[in-house]
């Protein structure tokens, strides 16, 4: 594999970029692997890189039935933090962050990780307390986060009417190291550096069975043909209770749309990514100048990546309130994306009742901001067979014993 | 150089100049110019600059399709960035500047990427700057930024406004050309209801310039006939400038009106959104002319070849004096011969077929014009503007064969038609080879709630280029009666597709074909994308950012599609496309918020007391969509000292609360009993009637979501109490369960919340205070603790309820909501010689806290179980079922490891902060800090004068008179003692009074 | 943007009405039943792409609650009736099988 530095694109630029090899190769699959993962997207993809990097598992494939980083990967906000509320999602999104915060290095691409700062803006008293309640919770956390008053919002967000008149910016929650990263680039990362390692990335690739025999699984069946493994992983976000059907159980998850879009591209303008979520609405500028806007899924179980219109304006409508000069921006494109959500909006990252079958799943809205952190512990949990302490508490026998992770308590919405 | 010829212009009204100014200098355009007409007329080709390379950019297009000429139009408070001078109505005073350049459009530093293109091809920032690690935040991002955008962002609030609207039809058509006005015609005439939307201001689209006559008519003339019928049906609505912008499930529509842009500050609303209803939308939406991939193509003069022909037509615009045609079809010697009419030089068409055959080259030869079979363009010559171009063999490799000088180039690669709102919704596509276009599949159309076709195109859109077809199509698309209208047309012959001209151009050249002119993005770099292995087309877009610019890639991306085809080897059909999204031009974020700003941004609900309140100074507090006074400030006082009063006065004397928020649940019926029982976790059912009882309501998983006092008003009737956020929520709950699964039980719900209006009179002298007011016995016999009466408390209708929230003797009155603010009044004055005042909900909280009181929202968050509460004596354990008692018995729920409620006091008398965690030794597998316990309430007693709180620990009971250290901000450890968490009045000796 | 036609009113409602409530023909599972039952009453969820059995409340309308069966994958709607049942009707499985042959009802 080519190393990419300033040096190789000078040398390459010479020769009109004829030498620049393939980021990942398309093999046909083989008859059989260790592992295999369903699901090429940020999280199958770091999954499988973790395999190899940290456990020393390389002979893995990664099936997609469509293009890799075709799915959430390539639709959200890509907005990055870890200041969550309880101790295991501080753990795994901190632990994703970190490792972003190396990632361009690691991967050897630049996956354009920009640690901007984050703000959550607390818009009622309850919110006030939430978040001053989170700031213990994340210094105790090891997570950077602070209270911030109006008057330094207004300084890091000059665009901001921080007034109201409705729900005027009381403080927020300022996590100065959250940020963004560019949200293919983390997957073409991925793919290169598992490519690299020898495994196999298979895509347009869709899984039409599960085999088992004695509750073990023996492999998979594709539109490329039958393919054995030791191991199997799903992650496969938004599909994975279909997947889990093939493999004979039922996950705690419903598939829902979620919307977002941009406007077109303006000057830099704001800084920092804001989270509204009284409101119910996000905001962060691109590096191409787009204002990228996200907010709440739609509520119905929904396979079709569209969302409903209203939930369009209901957006819309919050995030000029707070940003007024929004409103002669224009929207230049808006989409959705299909995501779990679990009975307590936290993932899953599992052993499942199929011998050697794991499943990572249940990301809901916030699935970008993990993709290191939870292919680091599922890499952990299919190398291992058990859970490491980061996937400890996001088992699917918390659905069972009461024993839930439940972030909506300190924020309406977790993205 | 480009000009305005002395006659024609369809558009244009002579008679009617404007001045507008572009980057500060004045200009002179005419009524009906669009801007780039206006900037042409005043030979101003250049305009812009681009994304990427900051390439010199001209007017590419005439209309949405339009990736090159944006500008920002307006000032202040009415500047728009990224404003497509081709939609663009000139109007007098217009102030345009052009954008992304520095210092000036002329002369732009930024060009200087443009000289280093070599080293930037497509992604080169993912390959490059990772060294060193800080360098991407502090150097490399920054400097990336400020390259990037296009426009200045606006700076201020949008003086405009804006507004929805809705409408339903049978059938919505989208565009005004022929095609559409036909498809109006046979709808209009079946007495279907019809909405006609045309994105421009005018009607007829294309064909006027065309120039094919229909019915034997001029076009232009049997488009007025056809607008005027239309105009005469009562069903059929017509409107301009207005873009349908998309096409949403189950036949939900999104049209935005662009009522105002041209007439900025007449007091209209700019903009109007549409939000319509259709049976069925049929999309005569047309075709896009696809550029040429031809070196320097992107160079401005370098036209498309329709554009050119619509600026001659439609404005008397000559883009320039001397141009060349370059083209694989027929249909652009309509240009060359509208320009021969005009009196401007052609000086060759350059057709890459080896044979022009058609009608139209044959006319084009016979008046004159050179044509030139099987060549192309191996490179245009000029800077900021067309000097000429080198033809060369298209077969070859680029080899110049001859300059031609020119100051224009009309380029056509064929048309593609817009395809856009068949397919938001699911609308497939297939690939027409003769054609070189997605079309939409006829046989696999988006469809609705009954699984119907919710969507049809008509005319161009349908991919049918030739008039008679088009009018046959659409007339056909809305189920139209009879012979569709009749056009007559040339024979064309057939185009040969071109996706790289000269076919065999190498490397140097192909760096500098054109592909996506905004986003700088070439065919070189759709090959090196390919090459890299990003062989999806999505890949290829995203590596690219082919086609995400603001005009969505509508000339780029056939032309980026067929060149990954191409370089993979593989046919078209199996690259596919990207996924279309609305909308399909982009519409103003104003438009979709609409009239929901400010004040109305969302309903403010306002207790009969409101304005009482307001005028007494209240501080509010935003509760769900409510505003209660969170306290009265009095002259200089600041809240905390406003707060203090209004607890000791209370404590002391008398103090008055507008609890009308409170939610007010009547549950009636014969199974009423049976249902509180399943919905609370203590025993309602044996509630004598006349008394009060405190409730805890849980989910069926298990945790507590609602609180509040359940009165007994009668035999079959109870009124429930619930907190004020929880109001709609728990009335929707009750509903649930009866209507989906206690169906055959007889019990009814209404939600009376807003019916009464309740004040709480509490206090020591409370009393006294309803004894002034008289017309009613509240001694302690005849309402005791708990009690609850109806009477006639100063002559109002009431029910009172003895209930206190704060420990002191209260009482809760409710009356008539229209008698609300009298009745406050009344006890106002009343209260007069006792002290009494209004007391907000921060003396309550406090006040509850002294209590020692839950709070739903701060004692319970959604995790909290009413085990964890202290409340055992609220739950039941004789009932066999309630919601959330199966959830309570799980291992987790019921292990004895939970953290409880208990009373927390600081060492120093200091006020805990709120949220804080009491820290265990250690730390977990993760590396935190182990947690034993958190604050949950804590506030300063002005009556006990100091800090007093409420936590969660760790078994918390069991452990009073520990001392446990609570870590805050700056590294400081705050040591607070495990007490009860009742403060004050522990006996409860105040509120039994 | 949906419609769907309730049942009650007999109104074509518009989304903007109407609250979604999730999977329909749940079983509650109260005290009595094992931890797995239960388990299975409060999380696990079919969730199918495809035909797809659902509650909505006419929230903004006359308020009643009422079951579709609904298409996750189309946005196809073949039928809605009242909550007040513990299985789809007969014409609403009948108008599924019409539009989606082989289709079977499962569980």
């Amino acid at each position: 594999m080519t190393r990419y530095s300033v040096f190789a694109v000078a040398r390459e630029a010479l020769r009109w970029h004829s030498g620049w090899q393939r980021a990942w190769h398309s093999p046909a699959p083989k008859k059989a692997y260790d592992v295999v993962i369903v699901g090429a997207g940020g999280h199958g993809l770091a999954t499988a890189c973790y395999l190899g990097k940290n456990h020393g598992i390389r002979n893995v494939a990664v099936i997609e039935k469509g293009w890799l980083g075709g799915g959430n990967t390539g639709r959200n906000t890509t907005i990055i933090r870890s200041n969550y509320l309880q101790d295991p999602s501080a753990a795994i999104y901190e632990k994703a962050r970190s490792l972003y915060e190396t990632l361009s290095q690691d991967l050897n691409y630049n996956v354009m990780f920009s640690p901007r700062g984050l703000l959550m803006l607390a818009q009622t008293h309850h919110e006030v307390r939430g978040y001053r309640r989170t700031v213990h919770a994340n210094a105790l956390q090891g997570v950077e986060t602070r209270w911030i008053e109006p008057a330094r919002v207004r300084e890091l967000v000059p665009i901001m009417n921080i007034a109201g008149p409705r729900y005027p910016v009381l403080g927020a929650l300022h996590q100065p190291r959250g940020g963004t990263a560019r949200h293919d680039a983390v997957a073409w990362g991925y793919a290169r550096a598992c490519s690299a390692m020898g495994m196999d990335i298979i895509q347009q690739c869709e899984v039409t069975g599960v085999r088992i025999a004695g509750g073990q699984v023996q492999g998979i069946d594709t539109t490329k043909g039958a393919i054995d493994c030791r191991k199997l992983a799903l992650v496969v976000a938004g599909h994975s209770s279909v997947l889990a059907e093939m493999a004979g159980f039922r996950l705690p998850i419903e598939s829902m749309a979620l919307q977002a879009l941009v406007s077109e591209p303006v000057k830099p303008c704001l800084d920092v990514v804001v989270m509204a979520n009284t409101v119910h609405g996000y905001l962060s500028q691109s590096d191409k100048g787009e204002m990228v806007i996200g907010g709440g899924t739609d509520g119905f179980n929904n396979y079709t990546q569209r969302g409903s219109w209203q939930h369009v304006e209901e957006t819309v409508r919050a995030l000029i309130e707070t940003f007024p000069m929004l409103s002669r921006l224009k929207m230049l494109r808006q989409w959705g994306g299909i995501v779990d959500m679990t009975g307590d909006r936290s993932p899953i990252l599992s052993k499942t009742p199929v011998g050697g079958i794991f499943v990572n799943c249940g990301w809901g809205t916030g699935g970008f901001k993990a993709i290191p952190g939870s292919g680091w512990a599922m890499a952990e949990l299919v190398a291992r067979g058990e859970p490491g302490p980061l996937a400890a508490e996001f088992g699917l026998d918390r659905f069972r014993e009461g024993r839930f992770i439940d972030e909506s308590v300190a924020a309406g919405v977790a993205h | 150089m480009s000009a305005r010829l002395s006659r024609g212009g369809r558009l244009i009204d002579r008679s009617v100049p404007l001045t507008f100014r572009f980057d500060g200098r004045p200009m002179t355009g005419l009524a009906g110019d669009t801007l780039a007409a206006s900037l042409l007329a005043n030979d101003r080709m250049l305009v812009g600059r681009s994304f990427k390379y900051h390439r010199p950019r001209g007017i590419l297009a005439s209309g949405a399709e339009e990736p090159n000429a944006l500008v920002g139009l307006g000032q202040g408070p009415r500047f728009e960035p990224n404003q497509r001078t081709t939609t663009t109505e000139t109007f007098d005073g217009l102030s345009a500047i052009s954008q992304n350049r520095w210092p000036g459009l002329e002369h732009d530093l930024g060009a200087v990427s443009g000289c280093l293109s070599r080293f930037l091809p497509a992604g080169f920032y993912y390959k490059m700057f990772l060294w060193p690690r800080p360098f991407w935040k502090h150097v490399y991002e920054p400097l990336i930024r400020r390259s990037a955008g296009l426009g200045k962002a606006p700076q201020e609030a949008d003086a405009d406004r804006y507004e929805q609207a809705y409408a339903f039809a049978d059938v919505v058509i989208a565009g005004g050309g022929i095609a559409g006005l036909t498809a109006a015609l046979a709808a209009g005439r079946a007495g279907r209801r019809v909405i006609l939307l045309e994105q421009t201001a005018h009607w007829g689209g294309r064909a006027p310039v065309d120039g094919d006559p229909i019915e034997g008519m001029p076009a232009d003339t049997w488009v007025k006939n056809a607008v005027q019928t239309l105009e005469g049906m009562a069903n059929v609505t017509l409107r301009l400038r207005t873009t349908v912008s998309g096409l949403y499930d189950h036949g939900y529509a999104l049209a935005c009106e662009r009522v105002a842009d041209h007439s900025p500050g007449d007091g209209r609303p700019r903009h109007r959104l549409w939000r319509i209803r259709a049976g069925k939308l049929i999309a005569a939406t047309g075709a896009i002319e696809r550029p040429l991939s031809f070196a320097g193509n992107d160079i401005p003069g370098v036209m498309l070849a329709s554009a050119m022909r619509d600026y001659v037509v439609n404005w008397a615009v000559s883009p320039g004096a001397r141009t060349v045609v370059v083209t694989n079809n027929d249909d652009a010697y309509r240009t060359a011969l509208v320009l021969a009419d005009a009196g401007l030089v052609v000086a060759a068409v350059i057709d890459a077929r080896p044979a022009a055959t058609g009608d139209l080259p044959a006319q084009a030869r016979a008046r004159g014009i050179r044509v030139l079979e099987g060549r192309g363009i191996a490179r245009v010559r000029g800077g900021r503007r067309v000097s000429g171009v080198a033809i060369c063999a298209q077969e070859g490799e680029g080899a110049v064969l001859e300059e031609i000088a020119c100051d224009a180039v009309a380029m056509s690669g064929g048309w593609s038609p817009v395809v856009h709102l068949w397919s938001h919704c699911g609308g497939k596509l297939i690939w027409d080879a003769a054609g070189a276009m997605f079309r939409p599949d006829a046989a696999r159309p988006p469809t609705g709630d009954a699984g119907q076709p919710i969507a049809a195109t008509a005319g161009a859109a349908s991919g049918l280029l030739d008039t008679a077809a088009v009018l046959a199509d659409a007339h056909a698309a809305a189920g139209g009666e009879g012979p569709a209208p009749q056009a007559s047309c040339p024979t064309e012959a057939p185009m040969l597709p071109v996706w790289i001209m000269p076919q065999g151009a190498g490397p140097a050249l192909k760096s500098k074909m054109w592909l996506d002119y905004q986003n700088d993005v070439k065919v070189s770099d759709v090959q090196l994308a390919a090459r890299e292995g990003y062989e999806s087309v999505e890949h290829t877009k995203r590596y690219t950012t082919l086609g995400m610019a603001t005009d969505q890639g509508k000339t780029s991306n056939i032309n980026g599609i067929a060149v990954l085809s191409q370089t993979l080897h593989q046919e078209i059909p199996v690259t596919g496309t990207t996924t279309f999204r609305p909308p399909y031009t982009p519409i103003s974020l104003g438009s979709i918020a609409a009239e929901a700003r400010g004040e109305i941004f969302q309903p403010l609900r306002r207790t009969p007391m409101h304005d009482w309140h307001e005028a007494e100074g209240a501080c509010w507090e935003p509760v769900g969509q409510w505003r209660r006074p969170w306290c009265y400030r009095r002259g200089a006082e600041t809240v905390q000292e406003a707060v203090n009063r209004e607890v000791i006065n209370t404590r002391s004397n008398v103090g008055l609360l507008d609890a009308s928020t409170l939610g007010k649940i009547l549950v009636k019926g014969a199974d009423a009993g049976r249902f509180l029982d399943m919905l609370y976790t203590g025993t309602m059912s044996t509630l004598p009637v006349g008394k009060c009882r405190y409730g805890l309501m849980c989910n069926d998983n298990g945790f507590v979501i609602d609180d509040g006092v359940v009165v007994r008003l009668s035999g079959d009737s109870w009124l429930c109490h619930t907190t004020t956020g929880g109001a709609d929520r728990i009335h929707a709950h009750m509903e649930d369960w009866l209507q989906c699964e206690w169906w055959d039980w007889k019990v009814h719900t209404a939600n009376l919340t807003e019916q009464f209006a309740q004040v709480a009179i509490v206090g020591p002298k409370a009393r006294r205070l309803l004894e002034t007011l008289g017309g009613m016995d509240v001694s302690r016999e005849a309402l005791p603790f708990m009690a609850f009466a109806e009477g006639t408390p100063g002559g109002f209708r009431a029910r009172v309820f003895r209930i206190s929230f704060s420990g002191e003797l209260s009482y809760e009155v409710a009356v008539p909501a229209s008698e609300g603010l009298a009745f406050w009044r009344a006890c106002v004055a009343a209260g007069a010689e006792f002290g009494a005042m209004p007391y907000g909900t921060e003396a309550l909280h406090v006040m509850r806290a002294e209590k020692g009181f839950i709070m739903i929202g701060d004692e319970t968050d959604g995790t909290v179980i009413p085990q964890d509460l202290n409340l055992g004596w609220a739950i039941s354990g004789k009932k066999p079922d309630y919601l959330g008692k199966r959830a309570q018995q799980r291992s987790h729920m019921a292990s004895p490891e939970r953290w409880k409620l208990v009373g927390l006091e600081t060492l120093d008398g200091s006020v805990l902060p709120d949220g804080a965690l009491a820290v265990a030794e250690g730390v977990n597998a993760n590396g935190q800090r182990r947690t034993q316990g958190r604050v949950t309430s804590s506030y300063y007693s002005p009556v006990l004068k100091k800090g007093i709180a409420m936590g969660l620990v760790l078994k918390g009971p069991q452990r009073m008179g520990e001392v446990l250290d609570f870590p805050v901000e700056g590294g400081r450890i705050v040591q607070a003692r495990v007490v009860d968490q009742v403060f004050y009045d522990r006996d409860g000796e105040k509120q039994n009074a | 943007m949906l419609i769907l036609t309730c049942p009650h009113c007999g109104i074509r409602a518009e989304e903007t009405e109407l609250a979604p409530g999730g999977e329909a023909h749940l079983k509650r599972r109260g005290p009595g039943h094992s931890d797995a039952a239960f388990e299975d009453y409060m999380f696990a969820r079919k969730n199918p792409r495809g035909v797809h059995f659902e509650r909505w409340r006419h929230a903004h309308g006359c308020g009643k609650w009422f079951l579709a069966a609904r298409c996750t994958a189309t946005l196809e709607v073949f039928g809605t009736y009242p909550a007040r049942t513990s299985g789809p009707p007969p014409d609403i499985l009948a108008a599924i099988r019409a539009r989606r042959p082989g289709w079977e009802a499962g569980e």
